[in-house]
């Protein structure tokens, strides 16, 4: 990263809208080729980051650089950056054909080699048949795909995909996961993903930018984030945590503070011995099954209500059931210390470069 | 958690009274329902709309006796004969043609700009004010707005006052003043379809040919225009048959020039002969069917 320019560098990046700052001061690198996922609750200013990036919007002040040009005050038709839009936004008057020729159309390009670098394009997302319909004639993975195709035939360094699969049911959504993921190593080129949803963000990136109030709370791969939360959002917000605060942390750990421990780190039985084990009694407050695995939500005698996730490996003898005493246990480990409110977006991001 | 049992607080009993009886019967008798609802319209529209026009056909083909003034029903072409052969009657047609074109091209041009800025630009405070600033000038009457017209076109009126120190004149009363001024009474009609279809143009598509590389006019003609010809389409049949019947405006700003309302207006009156008037009345009638049938060939009308 230290020889190649980055593929996008935001400085100082604040958009507000009037009284409102959607986009607080970010500072963020973008490295050539990552796939890199901005997630985050609705309203954190992922999306107007995006857009910003495209130049849908302006900034109220920072700088945009794309392969270290400043591109901060370009119209989106001189950016190379191309979007795919959460609703596709396909030209419901042309063909699929003519949608994805169109970025190539306005290039000038002659329709004879337009068509044929379309259809190509086309073909790269197996639509190659559907090339005479219109969008209202295919379905929404179909759609998503169209988007993908008029986006990427003109070749833009970096793409930008507004929360894409977010109108696709689970199963498509999943296997659009693997195809986008195929396509972006195949074109080789910048991806950057917004999405709220934190399980697809682990799965596609990277690496994550978790976006909070128009900041970025933390940075970092899945793994990072996952293993190692650096504030209680992004504990909550990326993936599913039990949260001990400073007095049920003093009882069960023996120590002060803001920590947590991921509900697949402990278990339900009588009680395990270790060094490092730490035991909690409680009552089963409600048990799940979900097919692969049992969720069990325990009151801890300590006052807080934890979630375990067992896995489905073995015959269970036992079904916990409603007001059964039990003894959640976990390793010391496993136990995630939270810094209480301050972000450590410099820490991770140092970390990172 | 401990569940709290939902109390349950039972509805009181439902009274079978007649209205409730009715609504019932409605409910489970979908014919019943559907002549309830258009048997009054249906009636209003096929009395007095489809037998008074029925009724202006037939009397086309009929005369008028020269000497009692008495309308004989026998069957006759000879008021179409006239209409279309009389060189009066051809004149007068091609210059109302003329008229509801240039009308038309005129509000077409005002009002796609402001629409634009209406249903794109605007804040949607300053949206909802503009719809009412366009919809203001139908509150009042048509002959106060030809009227008024009519003094800012005069010798020394305002608009002379406006353009002389420029070398610029009124263009007085006259065919000009009659387009200026049926321009200004239909603009309403043809900014509000054409907003309506522009404001059903998501915006991420106009996006998304920026994006693409579109720039200004690369976006108008091959993602706005196409998207917004039905809404224009809607717009010019609006201003296009209202300029060609109108024959008020014309005897208000016209001059001495005559529109196709004004010869059946004297028929009528004047000379007294309806079934002459009824034909020169189709004239406009035909030329409109003439032109949806056009505008349906293009597809427009299947998005209306």
């Amino acid at each position: 990263m230290t020889d190649q320019q980055p593929a996008i560098r935001l400085t100082g990046l604040t958009k507000e809208f009037g009284a409102v700052t959607a986009v607080d001061n970010v500072d963020l690198e973008i490295a050539a080729g990552e796939f890199f996922s901005m997630l985050g609750p609705s309203g954190s200013g992922k999306t107007t980051v995006l857009r910003l990036i495209a130049g849908f919007e302006q900034p109220t002040s920072g700088t945009i650089e794309l392969f270290g040009q400043d591109v901060t005050k370009r119209a989106p038709f001189d950016r190379d950056v191309n979007t795919v839009f959460q609703d596709y936004a396909l030209f419901p008057h042309m063909s699929v054909l003519e949608n994805v020729a169109y970025g190539l159309r306005v290039r000038g390009i002659g329709r004879k080699e337009r068509n044929e670098r379309a259809r190509r394009a086309l073909a790269s997302v197996r639509l190659e048949q559907m090339a005479a319909r219109k969008p209202s004639q295919l379905s929404g993975g179909q759609r998503q795909r169209v988007a993908l195709a008029r986006a990427t035939v003109v070749q833009p360094k970096v793409l930008l995909l507004d929360e894409p699969l977010g109108a696709l049911d689970l199963k498509l959504r999943e296997q659009m996961q693997v195809e986008l993921k195929e396509i972006q190593r195949d074109l080789g080129i910048t991806f950057i993903f917004v999405t709220h949803d934190q399980e697809e963000a682990l799965t596609l990136s990277d690496r994550i930018a978790v976006f909070n109030d128009g900041r970025i709370e933390q940075l970092g791969t899945p793994a990072e984030l996952y293993e190692h939360p650096g504030s209680r959002f992004v504990a909550d917000f990326v993936g599913t945590s039990n949260l001990l605060d400073d007095a049920a942390s003093h009882e069960l750990l023996g120590r002060g503070g803001l920590h947590s421990v991921r509900p697949e780190k402990m278990t339900v039985g009588g009680g395990e011995t270790g060094a490092d084990v730490h035991n909690a009694p409680g009552t089963v407050v409600e048990t799940i099954y979900l097919g692969s695995g049992i969720r069990i939500v325990v009151d801890l005698d300590a006052g807080s209500r934890v979630s375990v996730l067992e896995q489905n490996d073995r015959h269970r003898v036992h079904d916990d059931e409603r007001g059964d005493r039990v003894v959640v246990s976990w390793h010391d480990a496993d136990v995630i210390s939270l810094a209480t409110s301050e972000s450590v977006t410099d820490a991770a991001a140092a970390a990172s470069v | 958690m401990t569940t709290n049992a939902p109390t349950r607080h039972p509805l009181p009993a439902r009274r079978a009274g007649f209205a409730r009886k009715g609504s019932a019967f409605l409910a489970t008798h979908p014919r019943a329902r559907l002549a309830f609802l258009l048997t009054a319209p249906l009636f209003w529209l096929v009395v007095v709309y489809v037998v008074a026009l029925a009724l202006l056909l037939v009397t086309a083909f009929w005369s008028v006796d020269s000497f009692t003034g008495e309308i004989t029903t026998e069957w006759t072409m000879d008021n179409i004969i006239t209409v279309l052969t009389g060189s009066l009657y051809q004149t007068v047609t091609l210059r109302t043609l003329g008229v509801a074109l240039a009308v038309t091209i005129v509000d077409v041009l005002l009002a796609l700009p402001i629409a634009f800025y209406m249903a794109k630009v605007a804040s949607p405070r300053m949206q909802r004010i503009l719809v009412i600033l366009v919809l203001t000038p139908l509150w009042a009457s048509y002959l106060v707005k030809a009227y008024a017209w009519r003094s800012v076109l005069s010798q020394d009126g305002i608009l002379e006052w406006l353009v002389s120190p420029f070398g610029g004149h009124t263009p007085g009363y006259g065919l000009p003043a009659t387009i200026i001024t049926l321009s200004y009474l239909w603009l309403p009609y043809v900014i509000l379809p054409i907003y309506a279809g522009l404001e059903r143009v998501p915006d991420s598509l106009l996006e998304a040919s920026g994006d693409l590389g579109g720039r200004a006019w690369p976006t108008i003609r091959l993602v706005v225009f196409p998207l917004v010809l039905p809404a224009i389409i809607a717009g010019t049949i609006f201003s296009f048959s209202l300029s060609l019947g109108d024959y008020i405006t014309v005897n208000i700003v016209g001059g001495a020039s005559q529109m196709l309302g004004n010869l059946v207006y004297t028929n009528v009156g004047a000379a007294n002969n309806l079934p002459l008037a009824s034909a020169i009345a189709l004239i406009p009638i035909v030329i409109i069917f003439g032109y949806l049938f056009l505008v349906r060939r293009t597809g427009a009308l299947d998005n209306l």
